[in-house]
């Protein structure tokens, strides 16, 4: 299948604030140091790696919420790599981006009818108010949440909003970064099943964000290993983690505690 | 006897009477690791906290007795009962960067309560808390001790807490969440190193998570908890191997495992979540009859 997304030698550097001195420039630090890979439509893609590897910064760059200082970033076979705010307008209702905290990532005096709505009328879409309830039933909440404000619900229902928020655009693609690291293990297996569902009805393409190598096993056809700003590994999820080639992957393996007391750690 | 017993312990919210624990029973042997495990809102940070004497205004405990050596902390009054947690417990918080004062060096938040409450000498705590960040593999320790918590790495500064909180040899420590900030190759190394000092001291420790996969490296027993009551208590290898409580099989469920993809993920059923709510509520209407 056509890739979506491809991206060859991509490059991010950030001036270092904490290394400025007090007249000129700030030193600048290498976060992505070129970055080439393919993501195929309809792929989950799963990022891993330790933090400070450059998996969030990677994220942002592909929904380009930063503007890579090296390299190609290609969207469907358009280039986007320094595309200037308009020229990423028409963009943005194809890329959407899924939050970790969606307590910070909702607004709290909103309800969720309105959250849901608001990046609706901003792209200009008819029939808002169907979108929304057409939203709200694909994740699997109630027509009455519309009415509800973030701190009524839970955080698993809090995650609901904010997949909802992102699906109701009919993006093709959607940037999930590290959406179950607060959640119980029931939530979070309920917003992976959901999720997991949601690809494979409306077509998307995702690229899921994540710390946790199980969840990663789980939902994800490929999986990218970065370790401080470069690719250790790029391969099929079963290859990754039956064959790990890198020996940051291993160590990654190694190192998660599997509910079972007879693995024992050296 | 048990080093800590808690009986019939009940909690709840000042202004609104919702219950936070209700009657837990748990017992942790001298030298034992005790995992509390459950979801959030289950009640485990609320039982170390009750036990250290630290739980939010907003609750208050109305029954039961925390029986710490033998000696039932909830009946002293608060100044002996805080002088004798003080001497007896300690803590390994979550979070190392808000446990920290980010504006003091770490050698006086580690040295100041051996000096200002156990009223040790101050060169004495000194050689004291070098010793501990020797103990726990920190490299060069006269100049960590020098240094600000932000100079530090997020290990490192857990490190710092483990040293901490072992400085004054307590019998008992509360591990709340003690790895959930770190990756997970850090979690490792930092898991292993509570397991080794604990061995080493023969400390009883209470480690509260909600990551089954940690339960199974560092405890030997565990409570699983729901709405604020115990609902399984067990060691790890009955748990692992027959969880015995229909909540206790759901939670296992839902854990995912990298080494069994297919078989793992299934959200806690809901006829699950209905039998332990009537559980709660049979609870509830017993006490209230009793």
């Amino acid at each position: 299948m056509a890739d979506l997304f491809t991206i060859e030698d991509l490059r991010l550097s950030l001036p270092d604030m904490t290394k400025k001195p007090l007249l000129g420039q700030a030193p600048r630090i290498d976060i992505l140091k070129g970055l080439s890979f393919t993501l195929p439509k309809g792929e989950i893609l799963g990022i891993v790696g330790g933090s400070g590897s450059g998996k969030s910064t990677l994220g942002r760059a592909m929904v380009r919420l930063l503007e890579p200082t090296g390299g190609r970033i290609l969207f469907d076979g358009q280039d986007i790599t320094h595309l200037d705010e308009d020229g990423l307008r028409p963009l943005r209702r194809r890329f959407q981006m899924i939050f970790q905290d969606p307590m910070s990532s909702l607004n709290p005096r909103h309800r969720v009818g309105q959250i849901i709505a608001a990046p609706l009328s901003l792209h200009g879409f008819a029939d808002v108010p169907a979108r929304v309830m057409d939203a709200l039933d694909h994740v699997g909440l109630s027509r009455g949440f519309a009415n509800r404000y973030p701190h009524e619900l839970s955080g698993g229902q809090r995650q609901r909003v904010g997949i909802a928020r992102a699906i109701a655009l009919r993006p093709e693609f959607i940037l999930a970064d590290e959406i179950v690291s607060g959640l119980d293990v029931s939530s979070q297996a309920q917003v992976l099943n959901l999720l997991e569902g949601l690809v494979q009805e409306l077509g998307l393409t995702l690229a899921f964000i994540s710390h946790d190598l199980s969840v990663i096993r789980r939902l994800c056809s490929r999986v990218l290993v970065l370790y401080q700003g470069e690719i250790v590994e790029n391969a099929a999820t079963a290859e990754v983690f039956d064959a790990p080639k890198a020996a940051y992957t291993r160590e990654l393996l190694d190192a998660i505690p599997l509910p079972d007391p007879d693995q024992v750690w050296t | 006897m048990s080093f800590l017993a808690i009986k019939g312990l009940s909690a709840r919210l000042r202004d609104t009477s919702f219950p936070i624990l209700r009657d837990v029973f748990l017992s942790v042997e001298a030298g034992e690791v005790h995992g509390l495990v459950g979801e959030s809102g289950a009640g485990k940070s609320m039982i170390g906290k009750a036990l250290l004497g630290i739980l939010p205004t907003s609750i208050e405990i109305t029954h039961g007795t925390i029986e710490l050596d033998g000696v039932d902390l909830l009946r002293l009054p608060p100044a002996e009962r805080r002088r004798r947690i003080g001497a007896t417990a300690a803590l390994i918080p979550q979070d190392p960067l808000t446990a920290l004062n980010p504006s003091r060096r770490i050698g006086p938040q580690i040295t100041d309560r051996l000096v200002d409450i156990l009223g040790w000498a101050r060169s004495t705590a000194e050689a004291r808390a070098r010793e501990l960040l020797d103990e726990v593999h920190i490299p060069d320790p006269v100049r960590v001790m020098r240094s600000y918590p932000h100079e530090l790495s997020g290990g490192m500064r857990q490190r710092i807490l483990i040293a901490s909180a072992f400085a004054a040899e307590p019998k008992l420590i509360v591990a709340d969440e003690p790895t959930t900030a770190l990756d997970v190759t850090v979690q490792k190394q930092i898991l292993k190193l509570i397991a080794e000092m604990q061995a080493r001291h023969g400390t009883a420790l209470l480690f509260v998570t909600h990551d089954l996969g940690v339960v199974s490296k560092v405890c030997q027993s565990l409570s699983v908890l729901y709405g604020g009551m115990v609902v399984e208590r067990t060691t790890v290898r009955d748990f692992f191997r027959e969880p015995a409580h229909s909540y206790s099989r759901a939670l296992l469920a839902a854990t995912p495992k990298y080494t069994d993809p297919l078989a793992s993920l299934t959200p806690v059923p809901e006829t699950v979540i209905a039998a332990v709510q009537a559980e709660v509520a049979a609870h509830d209407r017993s006490q209230r009859n009793g």
